[in-house]
């Protein structure tokens, strides 16, 4: 094992970690505003990664298939919170669990209908193909740029919430739904726009991870269980909390995977190693949570108090 | 009044049907229907392990596939090594149901234990999510652990054996899900009943209440839990012996949807709801299924359309909306 091989699964995690702050901002965003629970998050991550393959395959660009999964994602994200979800903010948890439950069937049978039973492929764009020297090790540009676009994003997104009237009244959202609907806030259009940011959000991290795996109906479930890990350990409705813990499901999940078997292959035989490794490791993140959870029940960074 | 008549004579028509197409079906040589019937039974025994948690106690479980999963697995783990002499931790494995199903059980309460110890310090949605969070750990750990068959699972090539009967003949097997449904049916009733019911139900209403009459919330609630995670084993163990094969997609997290998905259909906290629940999924399944390769499509409708408009489920469509407790 070198340190060039520990770097570059170290740049895979961070990757990793950052695709999953973009899913798990939109779903920590919209409970703390709205108090829902989405399961169909993961359903708009597949949108947002079947749109942007299939208008790139269309059109020959990438780069309009980003932005074709990103609207499709934030229109679909709009559309479900006007005709069901706006039903169910004043419902108890499990209504929510049951119709976004159904939200998701709904939609992966429909994109199957709509785009075939097929995986779709989604090839890197011609401007991030190939490798760059980090020095330590090659990486290739894609990820390096995955990397960057998702710090960009965070940045962006900190803006918005921090900087801008929009962030405000999202803040506000966050702390008293009733006291800035008196003050004249039009709640229902802030859910419908807090919403379909999460929805683009979503799309966005499907869109940019189908290039680097295949474009399939149910790709969203396991990214959105990991999303959930990831806002229960920074604190469900914490922006700075889902990047917090997004970057710590990432790393430690993908350096687990890599350092694990290792460490055990030093006293055990290999074969068994890579098994009870493998096996450790696909539970280390869950291991974080609940000790995260025995520390600090409400999360790393809870909003209220 | 009228209501409770007509809930009794709807769980008398479920208990009673749910027998009679069978029976029929095996005069008339239909072995197909008689599997159905008890994929029925066994999903209604899942749904009532789910039903003493979320309907009783308010613990929406979003996990619960976990447990049917490991008893599967007990089912599989255990006819393996009967079937190849080895021994499991030094013991001799059995294709015996009755030593079969008590080890599922244990072992689920036990998992159900450690789970709800974590689970139970949290309420609302961070406890939806972090037992749907550890039935996934659960579920990677035996998808990648391969010495039981890790993605693949673990076929069963010869059906575990009751006393006196042949389950490996569809009706045999049959009237042992049956049975074990009813007794499992009177074990809830029974806990509704009880002191200890009552207390599950009055902490789902208001926990502070009852924790200033001396009852501890935490105690109470994770006794129903580790209650209702052994039911589900149990059935997990049945259904393993039905398809043949201890699956690791029993324990997914869709299978844990479509067990809350069961008991809200049929109706939450009643006695058959589970019942009601399983049969209409198993049935809608069989009818659209046939009909168009989409029909999770409009599963997916009829189930928005019933938690928008219809809230309390099959039973409560017949027998209103009031319930015990």
């Amino acid at each position: 094992m070198t340190a060039a091989l520990l770097f570059e699964q170290f740049l895979n995690g961070l990757q990793f970690g950052l695709m999953l702050f973009l899913m798990s901002a939109g779903l920590t965003l919209v409970f703390g505003v709205m108090g829902l629970i989405n399961l169909a998050h993961g359903s708009l991550f597949m949108i947002g990664a079947f749109f942007c393959a299939a208008a790139a395959g269309l059109t020959g660009n990438f780069w309009l298939g980003l932005a074709a999964g990103m609207a499709a994602a934030a229109a679909a994200g709009a559309l479900i919170e006007m005709t069901v979800l706006r039903r169910l903010y004043s419902r108890d948890h499990l209504d929510q669990v049951l119709a976004t439950y159904a939200l998701i069937l709904i939609l992966s049978e429909g994109t199957k209908i709509l785009f075939g039973p097929f995986p779709l492929y989604l090839d890197v764009p011609p401007l991030l193909t190939g490798t760059v020297n980090l020095g330590l090790t090659e990486y290739p540009l894609y990820r390096l740029a995955l990397i960057g676009f998702g710090l960009l994003v965070a940045v962006g997104l900190w803006f918005l919430i921090a900087r801008t009237r929009l962030g405000v009244r999202i803040r506000a959202g966050e702390n008293d739904r009733e006291m800035i609907a008196a003050l004249g806030v039009n709640i229902r259009a802030l859910y419908t726009v807090v919403f379909a940011l999460g929805a683009g959000l979503a799309g966005m991290a499907g869109a940019l991870v189908g290039a680097v795996q295949s474009v399939q109906v149910g790709m969203g479930e396991p990214v959105l269980i990991l999303a959930f890990v990831v806002i229960v350990i920074g604190g469900i409705g914490s922006i700075r909390g889902a990047m917090v813990g997004a970057l710590m499901v990432g790393i430690i999940d993908t350096m687990g995977r890599f350092l694990l078997p290792r460490i055990f292959a030093t006293f055990m035989e290999v074969n068994q190693a890579s098994g009870v490794g493998a096996a450790l490791a696909s539970m280390l993140i869950y291991l974080l949570m609940a000790l995260v959870l025995v520390i600090k029940p409400k999360g790393l960074f809870p909003i209220h108090g | 009044m009228a209501d409770i008549k007509r809930e009794y004579a709807l769980n008398a028509l479920l208990a009673l049907g749910l027998l009679l197409v069978p029976i029929w079906a095996l005069y008339n040589g239909a072995p197909f229907t008689i599997t159905l019937f008890t994929r029925i039974a066994i999903l209604a025994l899942a749904g009532i392990g789910l039903n003493i948690a979320l309907g009783l106690g308010g613990m929406v479980s979003f996990g619960h596939a976990v447990y049917f999963g490991l008893g599967g697995y007990v089912a599989g783990i255990l006819a393996q090594h009967a079937f190849n002499g080895a021994p499991i931790l030094g013991l001799p494995g059995t294709n015996q149901m009755l030593i079969i199903w008590p080890v599922a059980m244990v072992l689920s309460g036990l998992l159900a234990a450690v789970i709800g110890a974590f689970s139970l310090r949290t309420s609302g949605i961070f406890f939806i999510m972090i037992t749907l969070a550890f039935a996934q750990m659960v579920y990677y750990f035996a998808v990648s652990w391969p010495a039981y068959g890790g993605e693949d699972g673990l076929p069963i090539y010869v059906r575990n054996q009751f006393p006196g009967l042949n389950t490996m003949r569809p009706f045999e097997l049959f009237i042992v899900c049956w049975g074990v449904l009813m007794l499992a049916l009177g074990v809830f009733a029974l806990i509704r009943a009880s002191r200890f019911g009552a207390a599950l139900m009055a902490i789902r209403q208001n926990p502070d209440r009852v924790a200033s009459l001396g009852i501890n919330p935490f105690g109470v609630k994770l006794a129903a839990f580790v209650i209702s995670g052994m039911i589900t084993g149990l059935a997990g163990a049945l259904m393993a012996d039905l398809s043949r094969f201890a699956s690791p997609a029993a324990m997914a997290w869709t299978m844990s949807g479509e067990l809350i998905v069961i008991i809200i259909l049929g109706g939450t906290g009643r006695l058959f709801g589970p019942v009601a629940g399983a049969a209409f999924l198993v049935g809608f399944e069989v009818f659209f299924g046939g009909l168009t390769e989409h029909w999770k499509l409009w599963l997916g409708l009829v189930l928005l359309a019933a938690v928008l408009f219809n809230r309390g489920g099959i039973v409560a469509l017949i027998a209103g909306r009031e319930r015990l407790g």
